[in-house]
C-alpha cells in the first residue's frame, strides 16, 4: 500500500496535506483499495465548518457508502468538483485526487495526527 | 463459531477473491472487481460458487401433500425434471424462506433453500411433519453447486458434455447428466435474469468441475463473480432477496409474489389464511420499485418518507451498474405507491427526491 512521506494520516484512512494555514484532505491508498470501484462521492459545501471527527464527505462503492472524517477542527475553502463526474478518480490516484481544502481552525491538532511512519504501522496490523 | 468453507474455498484464494463471512459461509464478495464481473455475465458469462446453498430431500408417500402444506405455491403442477419457485410461510403470513422445488419423482422432491435460513427452515420443516408419511434429508454437505449465467453459459457447458443442453427448458432439469466426466444435475435455473444454468455436483467433484468450467469458458470471456455480483444481478432482474423485499415480517403478498401464492389451491397450507384475509382486505403496504431524480445511492435500511413522514424504508437500491442510474426497492404504505409519484429517500438525514417506477428494471434494456 502506498504512503507518502510528507502526509499525516487518521487512523480512519485520510491523509492531510498542510499548506500553510491550510490543508488538502483524502482517502489513503489502503482505504481506495478496501472500498473497491467508487462510483459516487458526496461533497461539502463550501464554507461549511467541522469538527475533527466530523463527516464532511462521503465516498461510495456499488456495495457500500462510506464517510470521510475531519482530521481536524475546519472550514471548507475548496471541493474538488472533478470527483462528482468522475468518482473513479480516487482508485486511480488517492493522492492526486484530494477531496477538500480546509482552513485548519487549530494547527495544534496536527500534533494528535499519524506521521506516515505511525501509519504504515497501523496498516500492518491491520493486516 | 468460525464459519464453514464450500469444497471450493481454496479456488477462490486462488483466484485473487476477496473473501468474507457470509450467513456463516466464507465466500468470495468479488475476484476482480463488482463492476467487471456484473458486466461479464451480462454480456458473456460468469461462475459463482453457491455451494452454502441448503440442499433438502423429502420423500415417501406424502411427500406431496406434505409440500403442498408447507408451500404456498401449487405443488401438483409440478411435473418430472422441473422446477417451481414457491414461498414457505408461518401461520400469519410472514415468510420462512423463499425456495425452489424439484420434482425427482411422484414421491421424491429436492429442495434448494437459502443459505442463511438453512437450518431454520429445516427445524420449521420437521415440527410441522405431523403424520406425514415422508423422509426430510439434508444432503447439504454431499453436494456442491455452481451457477453458470450468461448469454454464453449454455455454448460453455455444451463443450464438457456430450447431452444436449438446449433439450433443458426453462425452469427444468436433468439428473444423472455425464459432465465434465462427472455425473450431475443440471438446471437451466438461476438468479441474474441471464440465461443459465446451475450445477449440482457430488461435494468431492466440485473443484474439478468448477476448474474444467473456468477453462472451457475461457475463449468465452467467462469470469468467476462473487457476492457483490450476485446481489446487483438479482436486483436489477426483479428477483427478491429473502431478508430484504420477503422476510418474517414482509408477507409475498407484500412483496409482489402474489403469482406463487396459489390461495385458491384446494389444499390448506400454513399461512393461507392469513394471507387470504390479507389479500382480501387490500395490502397496507406494499414493495415498489424507484428511481432517484436527485444525486446519491439509495440503500437498504434507508427511511422513505413523503411530505416529511416516514411511510416505509428501501429493501434494495444501488448504482445500477447495468443501467447505470440509481434505482431501487422499498416497501412503502401502499397510499403513496402509484407509479410516478414522487417520494423523498432519507440519505444521510437530507431527502433525496425519488419516483415511483416499474420493479421491471430490465424491460426495456
Amino acid at each position: 500500500m502506498k504512503v507518502l512521506k510528507d502526509l499525516y494520516y487518521t487512523k480512519d484512512h485520510e491523509w492531510l496535506k498542510v499548506e500553510g494555514d491550510e490543508a488538502y484532505i483524502g482517502l489513503t491508498d489502503f482505504a481506495q483499495d478496501s472500498l473497491g470501484d467508487i462510483v459516487y462521492v458526496e461533497l461539502p459545501e463550501v464554507d461549511d465548518e467541522f469538527s475533527k471527527e466530523d463527516a464532511f464527505a462521503a465516498v461510495e462503492s456499488v456495495k457500500a457508502a462510506s464517510d470521510v472524517f475531519m482530521p481536524v477542527d475546519g472550514k471548507i475553502v475548496e471541493v474538488n468538483e472533478a470527483l462528482l463526474d468522475e468518482p473513479g478518480l480516487i482508485n486511480e490516484d488517492p493522492y492526486e485526487n484530494w477531496i477538500a481544502k480546509i482552513e485548519i481552525a487549530d494547527k495544534s491538532q496536527l500534533d494528535e495526527l499519524l506521521s506516515a511512519d505511525e501509519y504504515e504501522k497501523l496498516l500492518d496490523e491491520e493486516v | 463459531m468460525v464459519a464453514k468453507k464450500t469444497p471450493l474455498y481454496d479456488e477462490h484464494v486462488k483466484l485473487g477473491g476477496k473473501i468474507v463471512d457470509y450467513a456463516g459461509w466464507f465466500l468470495p464478495v468479488q475476484y476482480e472487481g463488482l463492476i467487471p464481473e456484473h458486466e461479464a455475465v451480462r454480456n458473456a458469462a460468469g461462475i459463482f460458487d453457491v455451494s452454502h446453498m441448503g440442499e433438502v430431500i423429502v420423500k415417501g408417500k406424502d411427500a406431496l401433500a406434505f409440500l403442498q402444506y408447507l408451500l404456498t405455491n401449487d405443488i401438483s403442477k409440478l411435473v418430472e425434471d422441473q422446477v417451481m419457485y414457491t414461498i414457505m410461510c408461518y401461520p400469519d403470513g410472514g415468510a420462512v424462506d423463499d425456495l425452489l422445488v424439484y420434482k425427482f419423482g411422484e414421491e421424491e422432491y429436492l429442495l434448494v433453500i437459502n443459505a442463511a435460513n438453512t437450518d431454520k427452515d429445516i427445524k420449521w420443516m420437521i415440527d410441522n411433519k405431523k403424520d406425514f408419511n415422508i423422509i426430510i434429508e439434508n444432503i447439504s454437505d454431499q453436494v456442491g453447486l455452481m451457477a453458470v449465467q450468461g448469454p454464453n453459459a449454455e455454448k460453455i457447458l455444451q463443450k464438457l458434455t456430450d447431452f444436449d443442453l438446449s433439450t433443458i427448458g426453462n425452469y427444468h432439469f436433468k439428473r444423472n447428466v455425464n459432465f465434465a466426466g462427472k455425473e450431475c444435475l443440471i438446471s437451466r435455473t438461476g438468479y441474474t435474469g441471464e440465461d443459465g444454468f446451475e450445477v449440482c455436483t457430488k461435494a468431492e467433484d466440485t473443484v474439478e468441475v468448477w476448474n474444467k468450467i473456468l477453462e472451457a469458458g475461457e475463449e468465452f470471456g467467462l469470469k468467476p463473480a462473487g457476492l457483490g455480483a450476485r446481489d446487483t444481478l438479482r436486483f436489477e432482474a426483479s428477483m427478491p432477496l429473502y431478508g430484504n423485499e420477503i422476510s418474517e415480517e414482509i408477507t409475498p403478498l407484500e412483496a409482489g409474489l402474489k403469482f406463487f401464492v396459489k390461495l385458491d389451491k384446494a389444499e390448506d397450507f400454513i399461512g393461507k389464511e392469513a394471507l387470504t384475509k390479507q389479500w382480501n382486505e387490500g395490502l397496507k403496504r406494499k414493495v415498489v420499485g424507484f428511481e432517484l431524480l436527485g444525486r446519491g445511492i439509495p440503500r437498504d435500511g434507508y427511511e422513505v418518507q413523503k411530505d416529511g413522514k416516514k411511510i416505509g424504508h428501501v429493501t434494495t437500491g444501488y448504482m445500477s451498474p447495468t443501467l447505470k442510474k440509481s434505482i431501487g426497492n422499498a416497501l412503502i404504505d401502499t397510499e403513496y405507491a402509484q407509479l410516478g409519484n414522487e417520494i423523498d429517500v432519507m440519505i444521510r438525514n437530507k431527502p433525496v427526491k425519488a419516483k415511483i417506477i416499474d420493479r421491471r428494471f430490465l424491460k426495456n434494456r
